[in-house]
């Protein structure tokens, strides 16, 4: 197959002006929204303890969220025109509206639930706040696969499931920290099964992606990628081993998971960067595309060759 | 698309940039600035061709593209020494579906009662969404700081040096130009008529015409780009005639509008949504407490 | 040709384009595959300097095949016209014609004169034992003043071998397609490619036009050049038919205006010469002497008095010769080189620069900068501080330390000026259409427009001198000084200045409406004979904007050319000897015999009642002695002149000659380059060895300069703007890959430019558009330089100028800039001291 033809080896897209505060946003959103339904199923069966615990890190990570979002905007003073409308077509509109809540009743639950007053509303809020968790720690999946850079569009399967079990293993691994191994049953398990479901979905999603997966594995994607294996891995077995019966291993394999979840969201939000700066990413597949369709006479794309043949 | 204008949708218009007539001069590149307020952007010496532009951006709304080929520009007889310059003029589509103003949170992108799609600038708080939406890598945020002794920003903008505004910034089609029945400013700079605008029908039939008199007279690669309804944007409308293949000019060969996959995206999100509660759930079955 | 249209006059080349859309071929023959050459149906690379053998090519080409327009070249032309027989042609005296006197270093013309007679200059004859033919001798269609309009000798069948026609043929026999391809370094097949489509192109059915620009004027021969366009569109019968003719574009917006109102020194407003020293006596002798007794200068006398009467109102009367006396005389080359290398010499105290950037746009630009230091005042007005008024403590002289800030004696008074959107005025442009363009906004600060400037400058000038005794302020007293002025800083009334240009009767204060009603007597005024009518009926012609659908597609109503509006010169040539079209697809101007008299799409330019069948009587004179079939009317003889018995300093024939600096000898002669051009030997401008000479090898390259369309001449209104600055950042060169193999040089690097005068540095464009060329055998590089930056502005960088050396053109004294040799090697320049060291090197090598 012929070189990838391009304009002066220039992106065709332009990467995002984002900046790391985004990729913390991805973490600290997931955290919070996956604790919120921790608190909620912890409160349903007893773990009063894992309950409250839960419900406070939530509101810790929703309270960071907004100010993060805030700084990286373009016009900071301007940031509550993310609630002039609601738009179905950009997720970003949707997940404004989605935090806005979520860290409303997580924040009040929490407080509610710390000081030990207006145990109803307590316990409303924190369902309102399980309830739009939940979607909190996935949107910024689909955020991401809604543009056209295609490490992140191709990826539309895969992310939200890969976010949501990230988010779910964070809220597990921050729940281990602040509970003791006795009370922590849960937490472990489901920062174990987190970890392990999104090591096999980004293998899978990094198999499907192909060619326009290769940001994983160079420059800061790839690296970062292979911090969050290292440290999620290393953290889970932590947990699943010694982190059972000995609070030190536990917290310190919580902090290693955590830490692994902040490098993989780092890893996917670089990879973005990466797949917008090199042509090769948006123009090979849809050269591909074409060639795989009947030419079409009204888009008349003919092939250029020097000898003049046709 | 203009349904909820009413009475006040007009018709719809666009650009069809012929690039076989492009000599190059870049007048549209500087008839946008002077009338738009657009900043310098960069003084920096390229090398690619005559190209120190380089790309569209915030503070760029007309580029033009050289590329310098050793082809001939008609196919005929044998032509063993032929070179070619090809000359473009690159401008924001706007997309008959567009990925900038459907990710647009704050609402600030908005599709204008001429079919346009324009950023309201005292609505737009810089969240930089579109800037990875668009298909072709046409807006961006703006850099140029702000400090309040600085004189207000259309001056700020004409001076050097890098600085942050932080919104987002592209053609407007020069939107106030149209409202004062005036064609956009890089069309009426365009000596040769490269970039014509009009009714976007017309253009259509205009550049299919166009099509039909290259070919018959045997031109290296002509080809349209963008003026096909059924394409991955719905049709551009500032659509192109170009002289090779799309990615020769930096253009994306067969750009889709990401919101095209959006239904599906949010039901794989709620899908993701249903199993990280169950995955929640789960950890609390079975097992010490 | 010599031109680069699309990007340095856009706007003009969208007709171009829609010719092409029209199936018309568009050929571009050019050192460098440019803009222009992209939108071409055709490019030919040629070596920069080597035109006339591609052209002169052409002219063979047309002759050995049998190819020109008989009719057109029996009737109109002066190819049946017998030449003297003393006349001896290049072929025969290894590179000269005869009458070259080496000692004084001119051609003594006698000896290329018509047979039997002796041919008079137009404006008469203007040479004086120095060099004044000055740079506007051939401007405003000069040619002999023969005794009664036909020539003495001629042989209508063409066979006479002393007959223009023979003496063509003879004269470019060796310009054989093998010829072009090896000296100008294109293929037979291009070469040939061309001459077909234009022969092909021309005749009575269809027609072809040459475009070009300063790539044929800035040149040794230059002027030589346009003549073998000429010669070849004469022969091809494209002159004055719609679709053909010569076109020159000027490079700048008002430059025509810039000769028409001169800024040159020798020449008053419609090509009037300016009085010299050692001749008349009185206006009568003056008059005589530069009275054509043929042709439409045979009034002279009117146009003259007239503009006498604008300059001086009552004050010049017919008794005081109209002030002739205490005009002053020009006795000197004043030309910008010589005046520049006075300088140098002490003998200029001080100087006016407006609207120029000789420290960047001249040639030898370091030599203007080290001249401009000798002055003891200096003015520049401009729009921002370029470096002819900076040079004084940034140039790379101050770098270097040949200029030293605290030992420069120049006072210098820089005067901010108004933008042309700051004014009222008129463009002149390349087509001679005046433009009328509006104030739009009042000038700030203290930016005033050039009509502001002079006029008070005057003013105050008058004033100072109002009680003065001595002779030589009589005439600044005698100005007629009023016009009216308007807004805060009483700026002057341009339609005013527009009025006084066009001309009015005196007496009633009726304005006139052409340069035929203006009289001797002092009774008109005129300020430019050319430009009369401009304000016909006192409406402002130029202000005209009836939009070109409303109208032919002449447009007359579009503006106002000069002369009388009228848009085609010579326009007579459309309709043959009988007054009938050449065909209807080319019908432009004919002759209708029910009206008797010429009309058509145009102004005729023709007496509009003489008929086709007109003979001139014994003893005619002025337009009088042009026959109804003659539609050349400023000649003497009302033809055009294939060959040129007078007005031109270097040959009635134009003949492949080498630059001053190239690395070829002349292939055709001995002599190599251009006898009679202009050369400056003194040590501040050294010239490169050259051909074979020892040491040429040091500047083995040719190098050309140009323009982009994204920056202005010198540099002054772009290089200062953003939007400008940012489309061309940088100073850069463009080489071919092969050269920049062989000299090492890094695509996006650096490299320095040198040669015997100066070196500067630039960018490395590696580019296939300035492919390297066979010329004599062996392969040559050129080196592309544009010749925007200096040291000021937004973008800065090395002058291409620095280069170039002083070598003119002697009829119009142009610089040489489009071909002279360098040397090339990676890396920036030198800086400071190490720069003149550098090149103090480079010359001790050369030697």
């Amino acid at each position: 197959m012929s070189e990838t033809r391009s304009y002066y080896g220039r992106p065709v897209l332009k990467e995002p002006v984002w900046k790391d505060e985004i990729a913390l946003y991805f973490f600290t959103g997931g955290l919070g929204g996956a604790s919120s339904v921790l608190s909620l199923v912890a409160r349903a069966t007893g773990h009063e303890l894992l309950a409250q615990r839960s419900i406070q890190i939530a509101s810790a990570a929703d309270a960071v969220s907004p100010p993060l979002l805030i700084a990286d905007l373009g016009r900071p003073e301007r940031f509550l025109n993310m609630l002039r409308v609601f738009k179905v077509t950009s997720p970003m509109s949707v997940g404004s509206w989605i935090l806005a809540y979520t860290s409303a009743a997580s924040s009040v639950s929490a407080f509610l639930n710390t000081i030990g007053r207006l145990p109803r509303v307590a316990e409303l809020t924190r369902l309102a706040a399980a309830g739009s968790g939940a979607p909190l720690a996935i949107y910024t999946s689909t955020l991401i696969s809604n543009t056209a850079i295609p490490v992140w569009h191709e990826a539309r399967r895969e992310l939200p499931f890969l976010f949501g079990s990230s988010a779910a293993a964070s809220a597990g691994a921050a729940a281990v920290i602040a509970v003791p191994p006795a009370e922590a049953g849960p937490a472990r398990r489901l920062a174990v099964g987190g970890v392990l479901a999104e090591n096999v979905l980004f293998k899978l999603m990094e198999r499907r992606l192909g060619m326009v997966g290769e940001p994983y594995s160079k420059g800061q994607a790839g690296t970062y990628k292979k911090l969050a294996v290292g440290c999620t891995l290393g953290g889970a077995a932590l947990l699943a081993g010694p982190g059972r019966r000995s609070r030190l291993a536990a917290v310190a394999g919580g902090a290693l998971t955590l830490a692994g979840e902040v490098a993989l969201r780092f890893s996917v939000f670089k990879a973005g960067f990466q797949s917008a700066r090199d042509p090769k990413y948006t123009v090979e597949p849809q050269r591909a595309r074409l060639s795989a369709q009947p030419a079409d006479p009204r888009s008349r794309t003919r092939p250029v060759s020097g000898d003049g043949s046709m | 698309m203009l349904d909820s204008y009413g009475s006040d949708a007009k018709e719809r218009v666009g650009f069809f940039t012929d690039t076989s007539i492009c000599i190059g001069c870049k007048a549209c590149e500087v008839a946008c600035k002077e009338w738009n307020l657009v900043p310098e952007d960069g003084l920096v010496w390229t090398g690619e061709s005559y190209d120190n532009t380089s790309a569209l951006g915030a503070n760029t709304w007309r580029h033009v593209a050289f590329v310098e080929q050793k082809e001939p520009a008609r196919l005929e007889g044998d032509q063993p020494d032929a070179l070619r310059w090809l000359m473009s003029s690159d401008v924001c589509k706007h997309c008959t579906h567009a990925a900038c103003l459907d990710v647009c949170p704050t609402g600030a992108l908005f599709r204008t009662e001429y079919g346009t799609v324009v950023v309201q600038e005292d609505v737009c708080n810089g969240c930089g969404y579109c800037v990875p939406a668009c298909p072709f890598g046409v807006i961006d945020r703006r850099h140029l700081p702000r400090s309040p002794a600085d004189p207000p920003a259309e001056i700020l903008g004409l001076q050097l040096g890098k600085r942050e505004d932080g919104r987002a910034w592209k053609c407007t089609l020069c939107y106030d130009r149209l409202k004062g029945g005036h064609e956009p400013a890089c069309a009426k700079a365009c000596p040769t008529e490269s970039i014509q605008f009009g009714p976007l029908d017309e253009l259509r039939e205009r550049a299919g015409k166009r099509l039909e008199k290259l070919e018959a007279e045997n031109w290296n690669g002509a080809r349209l780009y963008g003026n096909d309804p059924d394409d991955g944007v719905g049709g551009f409308g500032a659509f192109f005639l170009l002289l090779d293949e799309p990615e020769v000019y930096g253009l994306p060969p067969d750009p889709v509008v990401t919101t095209a996959h959006l239904p599906q995206m949010w039901k794989t999100a709620a899908v993701a949504t249903g199993a990280l509660v169950l995955g929640v759930v789960a950890s609390f079955l079975g097992g010490p407490r | 040709m010599g031109s680069n249209m699309a990007e340095n006059h856009p706007v003009g080349f969208q007709w171009v384009l829609e010719a092409r859309e029209r199936g018309a071929h568009v050929i571009h023959v050019d050192p460098r595959f440019t803009r222009t050459s992209a939108m071409a149906t055709k490019w030919v690379g040629i070596r920069a300097g080597s035109d006339i053998a591609f052209l002169g090519g052409i002219v063979n080409y047309i002759l050995e095949h049998d190819l020109y327009f008989e009719e057109y070249v029996e009737h109109y032309t002066n190819a049946s016209v017998v030449i003297t027989e003393e006349f001896v042609d290049t072929e025969d005296l290894d590179g000269f014609f005869s009458g070259w006197d080496p000692e004084q270093g001119e051609y003594d013309t006698t000896t290329w004169q018509y047979q039997g007679m002796a041919v008079h200059g137009t404006g008469g004859d203007t040479e004086a034992g120095f060099d004044t033919s000055g740079e506007q001798a051939g401007h405003g269609g000069h040619g002999g003043g023969l005794e009664h309009g036909e020539p003495p000798e001629e042989d209508k069948t063409l066979q006479h071998p002393r007959c223009v026609f023979q003496l063509l043929k003879r004269h470019y026999r060796r310009y054989t397609p093998e010829f072009v391809a090896e000296t100008c370094g294109c293929s037979v097949e291009d070469f040939l490619h061309v001459a077909k489509a234009l022969t092909a192109s021309s005749g009575r059915e269809k027609t072809s036009a040459f475009c070009y620009a300063v790539g044929w004027t800035q040149h040794t021969v230059g002027v030589q050049y346009i003549r073998t366009a000429a010669i070849i569109q004469q022969l091809l019968g494209n002159m004055g038919r719609p679709g053909g003719g010569i076109v020159a574009l000027r490079g700048h917006a008002s430059i025509q205006g810039s000769t028409d109102i001169p800024t040159l020194y020798n020449i008053l407003p419609g090509y009037l010469p300016m009085p010299h020293a050692e001749f008349y006596g009185g206006l009568d002798n003056f008059i005589e002497a530069n009275t054509a007794p043929t042709g439409f200068w045979g009034h002279f006398d009117a146009y003259w008095v007239s503009l006498m009467k604008a300059y001086f109102g009552e004050n010049a009367t017919e008794d005081n010769e109209w002030l002739f006396r205490k005009l002053p005389r020009v006795d000197d080359d004043n030309s910008v080189y010589q005046t520049t290398l006075d300088m140098i010499d002490g003998k200029v105290k001080g100087y006016i620069v407006a609207g120029e950037n000789p420290a960047v746009g001249n040639s030898h630009a370091k030599l203007h900068r080290l001249a401009l230091a000798k002055l003891d005042w200096l003015v520049v007005r401009d729009l921002v501080e370029i470096e002819s008024a900076a040079f004084w403590y940034d140039s790379p002289e101050i770098e270097s330390g040949e200029l030293k800030t605290e030992e420069i004696p120049t006072e210098i008074f820089f005067m901010p000026a108004a933008a042309h959107t700051e004014k009222d005025g008129s463009f002149t442009n390349t087509q001679r259409l005046l433009q009328w363009h509006w104030q739009a906004t009042e000038p700030r600060h203290d930016s005033r427009s050039e009509l502001w400037f002079y006029f008070h400058l005057g003013r105050l000038l008058k004033q100072r001198l109002a009680d003065s005794e001595a002779t030589r302020d009589e005439l600044v007293k005698a100005l007629r000084w009023e016009y009216p002025t308007h807004s805060q800083i009483q700026e002057p009334d341009a339609e005013a200045v527009l009025a006084e240009i066009s001309g009015w009767e005196i007496a009633t204060g009726a304005f006139i409406d052409g340069y035929t009603k203006l009289k001797p007597d002092g009774s008109t005024v005129c300020g430019c004979w050319i430009y009369s009518g401009v304000y016909k009926d006192g409406v402002n012609q130029a202000a005209r904007r009836k939009p070109h659908w409303e109208q032919s597609y002449v447009a007359p109503e579009w503006a106002w050319a000069w002369p009388a509006n009228r848009r085609m010169l010579y326009n007579r040539a459309s309709a043959d000897h009988d007054g009938k079209p050449w065909s209807e697809r080319k019908q432009f101007v004919w002759w209708d015999a029910d009206d008797a008299k010429w009309t058509g799409l145009d102004v005729p330019d023709f007496e509009v009642d003489k008929p086709p069948s007109y003979v001139p009587p014994e003893g005619a004179k002025a337009e009088d002695a042009i026959a109804g079939d003659h539609p050349f009317i400023m000649q003497a003889d009302g033809r055009s002149w294939l060959f040129v018995p007078q007005g031109l300093e270097d040959g009635p024939l134009p003949t492949h000659y080498e630059p001053q600096e190239s690395p070829f000898d002349n292939p055709l002669y001995g002599q190599r380059a251009n006898p009679r051009r202009q050369q400056f030997k003194r040590p501040e401008n050294p010239y490169n060895p050259v051909g074979g000479e020892q040491g040429s090898e040091v500047f083995p390259y040719v190098a050309t300069t140009y323009r982009l369309t994204e920056h202005h001449t010198a540099g002054g209104m772009s290089r200062f703007v953003p939007y400008l600055s940012e489309l061309q950042p940088a100073m850069f060169c463009e080489v071919s890959p092969e050269l920049a193999a062989e000299a090492g040089l890094v695509h996006g690097g650096w490299a320095t430019i040198y040669s015997s005068r100066s070196a500067i540095e630039a960018r490395v464009l590696v580019t296939d558009r300035i492919p390297p060329i066979e010329v004599q055998g062996r392969t040559t590089h050129q080196v592309g330089l544009p010749y925007h930056w200096g040291t000021r502005g937004l973008t800065t960088g090395g002058s291409a100028n620095d280069l170039s050396s002083l070598a003119l053109d002697p009829n119009v004294h142009i610089q040489e800039v489009k071909a002279f040799s360098v040397g090339i090697k990676p890396g920036r320049r030198p800086r400071g001291k190490a720069l003149t060291e550098f090149v103090e090197e480079l010359r001790n090598r050369a030697r």
